[in-house]
């Protein structure tokens, strides 16, 4: 008597496997932007929403436009587009023209990331790509930034918003300075604890340090990203700005202004932590997150803009495959 | 105590901490596999060159009589596992899938299947060459993997001094309990083969590494090791791979083997626990390398267990012994689930190299989907030999052979701790193996 086998696979091992997927990873960055996310709609009103909502839905219509049929349902799933539309919009001024927010998501996506081959072949982040590319065709628009609407409740939306296509937006009467501006152009510092619950001016993502050190906190602790990107950056910009700090308080910002002020929050968690677009290994990774807090700090005291996180993070970008041809790790056993 | 110590234990870097799976067989205490009708015993089991038949078809053979004696240095013999009568000597499955040349013995229903061995020769009055070539004789072969044969190891280069010898406890194979058990229940014919090789090979100190989670067999071993040896245990961290020789050897003496030296060249020589068992079990009582400990478990397997199973039992006949497999079953492996190999058919037998036979259902063999590497370096930060598999997995689908030799592929002990930390499920340890393999055939 002959018992009857089971069609067996033969499919070689290992059989076991940790159970982070790269789409899950992606998809825990943007639940721990959501705070963030609702903090600036909170802060300031429904045309901030509408301004993210263009901005992801430009990412997604060109990946959709540009995707095969078959890529399509992969592409669209693995929530890349969603989250670089996200992120793109959170670095955004909120009284920006819609049309220019759906522009930039298109063309983060578009030139950021598709060109090279899609997800896992770029160079450079895409959403700075999208935000690059804004801050170069519309200087106007990129550097008006709005007061908060607190007072006139959540239901309001700035008039620039809904500005036609290739027409002169206009801006109404109240816009502010972002702190990173009031420091550079007026010595006027920006107390803590504004910088900390969103009390100022500026993009919408980065006025929540509290929120956007939280989100950041849950990726680390879910180690969906190198804790050796924020940890250099940081700290780099810390010790930097400290230096400067003690050669002359007057003019220059103490070092917790520094971290928490402008776009370096965002980008020290959420964007120069992407892995395709900063080095492999270790050691690589600390010489990266040095070079932007390096980059940060110098940009940010000698540079024309206020704000240097996005040009230190593109720049380090760029460096990247030469920082990961000349550091690999050294093989076991071979001094 | 053994929780605090767990903190401060030296390890390798890298590596992995896949879930253990043991609690399945980890307190099942061995059982003896029956006799069956039929076994199969390919005649390359080990590294090395096959061995040569030296009986013929029809004859009738003793249980421990030798039925294929070495043909080169490096090789084993092959003893009959049963008494019983030689049917065939042809091309049959040999686990991986492939047909290999082995002996087939029907085992004769009426016979005693009582030992028909000499008796071992006495240990202590061997020279180091003649204990050499009394274990090519019993075909004991190295049983944590890769089945170089023992005697091999023991040959030493001239002006080698051993310094310490290592009893490789590790089992760091998720689900298999074979060694465990074998410390557990049998520690005394383990410290009596330290013995032996700690005294043949003139050793410094003898050292048993077995990993945390087996804390029952520290305290076997610890109670048996006699006061005046200089013998000890050392309890290692819980991680894959532990048990890899250069590992080990890393994590108990903080020595990295240079690239392309062996252990032995630096004066160590690690054996796996069952191995020096077999040791043991030889000079007590002249048994040959016939019967292996093997852990059958797995979602798939009805009643999971550790047998002693004589060598060339089909599969088929293990799991039917363990109550057959589950409805769902989809893979089964010899081996662990890290390195094993898949079994082409149940037709397949157990060969000295098998630690287990794994059964896996459609929750474990599903491969998830494949997305493009977002170069995270999670496998960098794995890889224990500190490869770089992110950009060898690349290379291999590209087909640059030179440029992936240039990046030390060679190197790789294909632990599959890559592929186990991959979070775009790219089967990186399977391209590497595959980029090796066609490597080896054109250098032929």
């Amino acid at each position: 008597m002959k018992d009857k086998d089971p069609r067996l696979l033969v499919q070689p091992s290992p059989l076991l496997k940790q159970d982070m997927t790269t789409v899950q990873s992606m998809r825990d960055v943007i639940y721990a932007l959501l705070p963030a996310t609702l903090a600036a709609v909170w802060l300031f009103g429904l045309g901030a929403l509408l301004v993210l909502v263009a901005s992801i839905l430009g990412a997604v219509f060109i990946e959709w436009v540009f995707s095969s049929p078959e890529q399509r349902s992969v592409r669209l799933l693995d929530a890349s587009g969603v989250l670089t539309g996200l992120l793109l919009g959170l670095s955004l001024p909120p009284a920006l023209p819609l049309w220019m927010a759906f522009l930039g998501g298109a063309v983060a996506i578009g030139l950021g990331k598709l060109i090279w081959g899609g997800l896992g072949q770029n160079l450079f982040n895409p959403a700075l790509v999208g935000r690059a590319f804004l801050g170069a065709t519309f200087p106007n628009a990129m550097t008006t930034w709005s007061a908060q609407a607190s007072g006139e409740g959540f239901f309001r939306w700035y008039p620039s918003n809904l500005a036609l296509p290739f027409m002169q937006p206009e801006y109404d009467a109240v816009s502010a300075a972002t702190p990173l501006g009031l420091m550079k152009f007026e010595q006027q510092p920006t107390s803590l604890l504004d910088l900390m619950l969103g009390n100022t001016a500026g993009c919408l993502g980065e006025t929540s340090g509290l929120l956007l050190l939280a989100g950041g906190v849950f990726l680390l602790l879910r180690r969906d990203i190198d804790w050796r990107i924020p940890a250099g950056i940081l700290l780099s910009v810390a010790l930097l700005s400290s230096i400067v700090y003690a050669i002359d308080s007057a003019r220059f910002p103490d070092p917790l202004f520094a971290v928490f002020s402008g776009g370096l929050l965002l980008g020290a968690f959420y964007m120069a932590t992407d892995p395709v677009t900063s080095p492999l290994t270790p050691r690589g990774v600390w010489i990266f997150a040095i070079g932007v807090g390096l980059l940060v700090v110098l940009i940010r005291l000698f540079g024309g803009f206020p704000e240097g996180v996005m040009y230190a993070i593109l720049l380090m970008n760029a460096a990247t495959p030469l920082i990961d041809r000349f550091i690999q790790p050294r093989l076991f056993g071979r001094q | 105590m053994l929780a605090l110590s767990k903190l401060f234990k030296r390890s390798f870097s890298h590596g992995i901490h896949p879930y253990e799976y043991k609690d399945q067989t980890a307190g099942l205490h061995t059982q003896r596999m029956p006799f069956v009708n039929r076994y199969i015993l390919p005649v390359h089991q080990h590294l090395g060159a096959p061995s040569k038949p030296v009986v013929e078809v029809g004859q009738r053979v003793g249980r421990g009589q030798l039925i294929a004696e070495p043909a080169a240095f490096v090789s084993s013999s092959l003893h009959s596992p049963v008494t019983g009568w030689v049917r065939a000597i042809g091309r049959r499955r040999f686990p991986g899938g492939r047909y290999e040349q082995a002996i087939e013995i029907e085992a004769d229903p009426y016979a005693t299947q009582r030992l028909d061995v000499d008796r071992p020769p006495n240990w202590r009055g061997l020279s180091l060459e003649d204990f050499v070539s009394v274990m090519q004789q019993t075909g004991i072969v190295g049983l944590g993997g890769a089945s170089l044969p023992a005697h091999v190891k023991y040959s030493l280069r001239e002006g080698i001094k051993i310094k310490y010898l290592i009893a490789n406890g590790a089992e760091c194979e998720p689900y298999l309990t074979n060694d465990h058990r074998v410390m557990v229940e049998r520690p005394d014919a383990l410290l009596r083969g330290i013995e032996i090789l700690h005294t043949l090979l003139g050793a410094e100190e003898s050292i048993i590494g077995i990993e945390l989670n087996k804390p029952d067999a520290i305290e076997a071993l610890r109670a048996c090791i006699p006061p005046d040896r200089p013998y000890r245990v050392a309890p290692l961290r819980v991680k894959y791979p532990q048990g890899d020789s250069k590992m080990m050897i890393k994590s108990l003496l903080n020595i990295e083997v240079p690239t392309g030296l062996h252990a032995a060249d630096l004066g160590i020589i690690m054996n796996n626990v069952s191995t020096i068992a077999a040791i043991a079990d030889y000079f007590d009582s002249g048994l040959p390398y016939i019967d292996r400990m093997v852990t059958v478990s797995g979602p798939g397997i009805e009643y999971p267990a550790n047998l002693i199973v004589p060598l060339g039992t089909p599969v088929r006949e293990v799991l039917r012994f363990c109550g057959g497999l589950k409805q769902g079953t989809k893979e089964v492996l010899m081996g662990g689930p890290m390195m094993g190999t898949p079994i082409a058919s149940l037709d397949a037998p157990i060969i000295k190299a098998s630690s287990g036979v794994l059964a896996f259902t459609a929750e474990e063999t599903a491969r998830p989907k494949e997305y493009p590497c977002i170069r995270c370096g999670r496998c960098v930060e794995a890889c224990p030999y500190f490869l770089n598999p992110s950009k060898l997995a690349r290379l291999a689908k590209a087909r640059l052979f030179d440029q992936i030799k240039q990046a030390n592929v060679m190197e790789c002990v294909e632990c599959g701790s890559c592929t186990y930390s991959c979070p775009s499920g790219i089967p990186i340890v399977q391209l590497i193996r595959s980029a090796k393999s066609d490597i080896r055939s054109k250098k032929r």
